[in-house]
Order: structure tokens, then C-alpha cells, then sequence
């Protein structure tokens, strides 16, 4: 059932994309609000986005190793 | 925290994940791990052939290129350190109940092509890098030559398995892995032996631990000559990103009491961080230490520790009996599920830093094994060239992002347990 597993693997692909898009998109509006606050944005971004992939990488992980 | 005692806390995190290691490898058994060398063909080839090919036979690759198998081969620990072209033995410790401990450099396996040993030595084999014993009694315990080779059997569940097959004298033995505590999740278990070796991951620990002892002795040293100065060399270096831990992470986290943890915070930081670049140099590097279950299992171990011993009454009481909360939802819901927060925190950041640094790797590896998939495994030169051509470019991208990932999940592990340590040394207000 390889199959399935790559399913469950797509399916948790779509939940970072979702997530971190949403980082993205109000990472983007914020800057636009106050462009000097940028560096401080830009690193709170990328933590929350690392965050974020944690959580899908590891559906994507236990996919791999059980299916 | 003084210069020594840094070293001292890097060396017991780094013993610690050896005894660990040997018990959880990351290589699945399941799923398909299609003949990577199809050895069994290259037999009966040579066995035609003059009898002083009977070496080199083993060794023939005329199986098609398996993707997946080198991918996980590659991100797998192993008994044997592979530079390039060379394979640099390690010493052994192998423990069986009821025969005891044999202790041996894996060069008594005489290793040949792919970390495949043509020698057992105490019913123990080499295959693909990882030692595996025969535990059958009819196998001779003397030092023998080998025939080792592999197939992909389903178990009673329906999972295939790979087994490994040891051949002495026309017969076939069966050849265990190693034990693991996985629970049979990543198809292991415990088997008849215990591998406590100093594997490719442990050198790579005690490695990094060294350079890192080195690195921030001279910088201590040069601190204290040059009080008062600017900073020069190697501590322009690492003193941005020092101060960036100490001033984003420990104090804003910590609060007063940030001189006390900050040594381990910044011990978390550096070693994963250490790991996480070393596994990407090519052919020196390789070793996937921070992509090992059971190696960021013992720094979350660390942080589980460090959390629960400085947690004040304010934090169990948060956790055991939240006050503010009525009785029923408290018993039934809410202490339930903060227990199992307990140990869920640091599982998550053991899985998260695995699943990231492991991910990385196999894509990579999967970019370059383009080459030899467009090649036909060096049959199709033009072929090979236009995988290349695709291959580079996209393991440059790769490369980038892993770099990129690699201070990242460290600043992440970091962050998120001055977090914990944070909410539990916390006042109450």
C-alpha cells in the first residue's frame, strides 16, 4: 500500500503549504505597513515557517517509514 | 560556565548518543529496497570464469541503479567510514547475550565493494557498512570467507523485509541487524546481538566535539588576552552569532536567569549546529549525525532533563492541577493532555530536527542519483551528461537551502527549549 502513504504524504504537503503561505502573505503586508521593521519580520518568518515545516516534514517522514 | 566544563557537557552529550545510537538505526526494513546489487547474478557469472575472479565477481554491479536504496544507505549509519573512494574501518563492540563481547576493528572483515565484507570473524558480517551476525551455531565462529547477498522478502504482515543472507560452503544463514528499540516501527527489533560500536556518526560527535572544544578554548583565550580590545579572527566570528543566542534567545526567555542555562542553550546550538554543516561537506562529510533518530533523541533526552529538574512548583502545579479550571475538565481532559505535552515537547523536536536535516539529504542524494539513472549506471555517457547537467544545478539549489536549514532547525531546537526552560523557571505574577 505504497500508495496510500504517498497520499498521506501529498496530503500533509498541502497543510505547510497553506500554513506557510499565510506566513508569507501577512510577512509581506507587514513589511508593506513598515518597511523599517523588516530584519525583525524577515527572522520571525523564517522561525515560524521552520516551525511550520516541522510539523508536515514529520507526517511526510512517519509516511515514508510506515508505508 | 567555565571552558572545561563546556567540554564536559559536550563529551557526555556525545557518549550519551553512542550508547543510544547503537540501538535505533534510521534504515527501514519495509518498503522497497529493490536488489541494489545483484549479487546473485554476479555468482553465477563468475563461476564460469577462472577461479582467481571469484573475488572480484562479488563485487560486479550488474543489477540496475536502485535510487532508494542509496539514498537510505547513504543517510544510514555505518561500521565503516567511507571517504570517497576509501573505506576507513572502525573498531567494534559488539555485544551477544550468552557469547559476550567481541571487540575488533571492522578491518577483519576484509571490506570490498559497498562496506561488503568477504570475511565473517565470530559469526559477525559486514554488509553494506553495518555489521550483522549469523546466530546459528552450524555457522563456523572461526574467521571464514563469505558470500553475502540480500533479498526482499514479505513477513507475515505483508511488509517486505530485506534480509541478508551469509553463504559459507554452499549453505545459506540467515544474517540479523542489529538490535534496535524501535518497537518494530522501522522494522527492527531486538535481534541477537547489541552494537555498541563507534560507528560513522559517533567519529563524526567526537569529531565535531573536539573541533568545537579547540574553537571556543582559543576564543576564551583570546578574550581574556585582549580584554578591552576589538575582537579579532576567529572571535569576530563567532561572537555575532554568541551574542545573537545570548540576546534573542536566553535573555528574552530566560529572564534573570538566563546566566545560569545559557551554557547549555549554547552547547545545544553549536554541536546541532556543528552536525548539521558537517554532514553537508561531500565525500569528508556524509555522515548524517543530526539526521539520526537516535542522536537528536539524546539532545531532546537533555532538554526533557533540564526542563522537568528546574521546573518550580508554579510549573507542576500548571501542569498537574491547573488552577483557574473546573475539577471535571481538569481530571479528565486537561491533566491528561498536559502530561502528555511533557513528553510530547521534546519528541517533537527530536522528530522535527531529524525529519529536516534526513529530508535534505535525500534529496540530494536523489538529485545526484539522476546521473546515473539518465546514465543507465555508466552505460549511456551522453546520457550521464545531460543528468549531470540537470543534477548540479539542482543540488546547488539544494545545497543552499540545506545551509540555510542547518542554522535555521539549530536557532529552532535552541529557541524552542529556552522556551520550555523559560515557562518553567517562570515567577509566578
Amino acid at each position: 500500500m505504497g500508495s496510500l502513504a504517498a497520499v498521506g504524504a501529498g496530503l500533509a504537503v498541502i497543510g505547510a503549504g497553506i500554513g506557510i503561505g499565510n506566513i508569507g502573505m501577512r510577512a509581506m503586508e507587514a513589511i508593506a505597513r513598515q518597511p523599517e521593521a523588516v530584519g525583525d519580520i524577515r527572522s520571525n518568518m523564517i522561525l515560524m515557517a521552520a516551525l511550520v515545516e516541522g510539523a508536515a516534514l514529520i507526517a511526510i517522514l512517519l509516511s515514508f517509514f510506515v508505508g | 560556565m567555565r571552558m572545561h566544563h563546556r567540554l564536559i557537557v559536550f563529551g557526555i552529550l556525545s557518549l550519551f548518543v553512542w550508547a543510544l545510537q547503537a540501538q535505533i538505526p534510521v534504515e527501514p526494513q519495509g518498503g522497497e529496497l529493490l536488489a541494489y546489487v545483484d549479487v546473485q547474478d554476479a555468482h553465477a557469472e563468475s563461476a564460469q570464469g577462472p577461479d582467481d575472479n571469484h573475488g572480484e565477481g562479488h563485487d560486479d554491479h550488474s543489477g540496475e541503479y536502485d535510487p532508494t536504496g542509496v539514498a537510505f544507505h547513504h543517510v544510514s549509519d555505518q561500521n565503516i567510514y567511507n571517504i570517497g573512494p576509501w573505506a576507513f574501518p572502525l573498531p567494534c563492540f559488539l555485544y551477544a547475550p550468552g557469547e559476550g563481547w567481541t571487540v575488533m576493528s571492522s578491518s577483519k572483515f576484509d571490506i570490498g565493494h559497498h562496506g561488503i565484507g568477504h570475511k565473517s570473524y565470530n559469526r559477525y558480517v559486514l554488509y553494506e557498512g553495518m555489521v550483522h551476525r549469523v546466530n546459528d551455531s552450524a555457522f563456523p565462529a572461526e574467521a571464514v570467507e563469505v558470500h553475502l547477498s540480500h533479498q526482499n522478502e514479505t513477513d507475515e504482515e505483508g511488509k517486505s523485509k530485506q534480509v541478508v543472507y551469509a553463504e559459507h560452503n554452499g549453505q545459506k544463514f540467515v544474517a540479523e541487524p542489529k538490535s534496535t528499540l524501535d518497537g518494530g516501527l522501522l522494522g527492527g527489533g531486538i535481534t541477537s546481538f547489541y552494537d555498541f560500536s563507534l560507528t560513522k556518526n559517533v567519529v563524526t560527535m567526537l569529531l565535531m566535539l573536539l573541533l568545537l572544544g579547540w574553537m571556543f578554548i582559543k576564543i576564551a583565550k583570546a578574550y581574556r588576552d585582549r580584554e578591552g580590545m576589538a575582537p579579532k579572527g576567529i572571535q569576530s566570528l563567532v561572537e555575532p552569532i554568541f551574542l545573537f543566542i545570548q540576546d534573542e534567545v536566553a535573555k528574552p526567555f530566560l529572564g534573570h536567569k538566563w546566566k545560569k542555562y545559557q551554557p547549555f542553550l549554547m552547547a545545544l546550538f553549536f554541536f546541532i549546529l556543528a552536525l548539521n554543516l558537517f554532514g553537508q561537506i561531500p565525500f569528508f562529510g556524509g555522515s548524517n549525525a543530526s539526521g539520526n533518530l537516535s542522536v537528536t533523541m539524546a539532545l531532546a533526552i537533555f532538554t526533557f532533563i533540564v526542563v522537568n529538574i528546574s521546573g518550580n512548583w508554579h510549573y507542576w502545579q500548571h501542569i498537574i492541577w491547573m488552577p483557574g479550571a473546573p475539577a471535571a475538565i481538569k481530571l479528565l481532559v486537561l491533566t491528561p493532555v498536559e502530561i502528555m505535552g511533557l513528553f510530547i515537547k521534546p519528541l517533537t523536536l527530536m522528530l522535527r530536527l531529524f525529519a529536516n536535516i534526513t529530508a535534505g539529504h535525500m534529496v540530494i542524494l536523489s538529485f545526484i542519483g539522476l546521473i546515473f539513472i539518465f546514465g543507465n549506471s555508466g552505460q549511456n555517457v551522453p546520457g550521464a551528461m545531460v543528468g549531470t547537467a540537470m543534477a548540479v544545478p539542482l543540488t546547488l539549489f539544494m545545497m543552499a537551502i540545506e545551509l540555510l536549514v542547518a542554522f535555521v532547525q539549530a536557532f529552532v531546537f535552541t529557541i524552542l527549549t529556552a522556551s520550555y526552560i523559560g515557562s518553567a523557571i517562570e515567577e509566578h505574577h
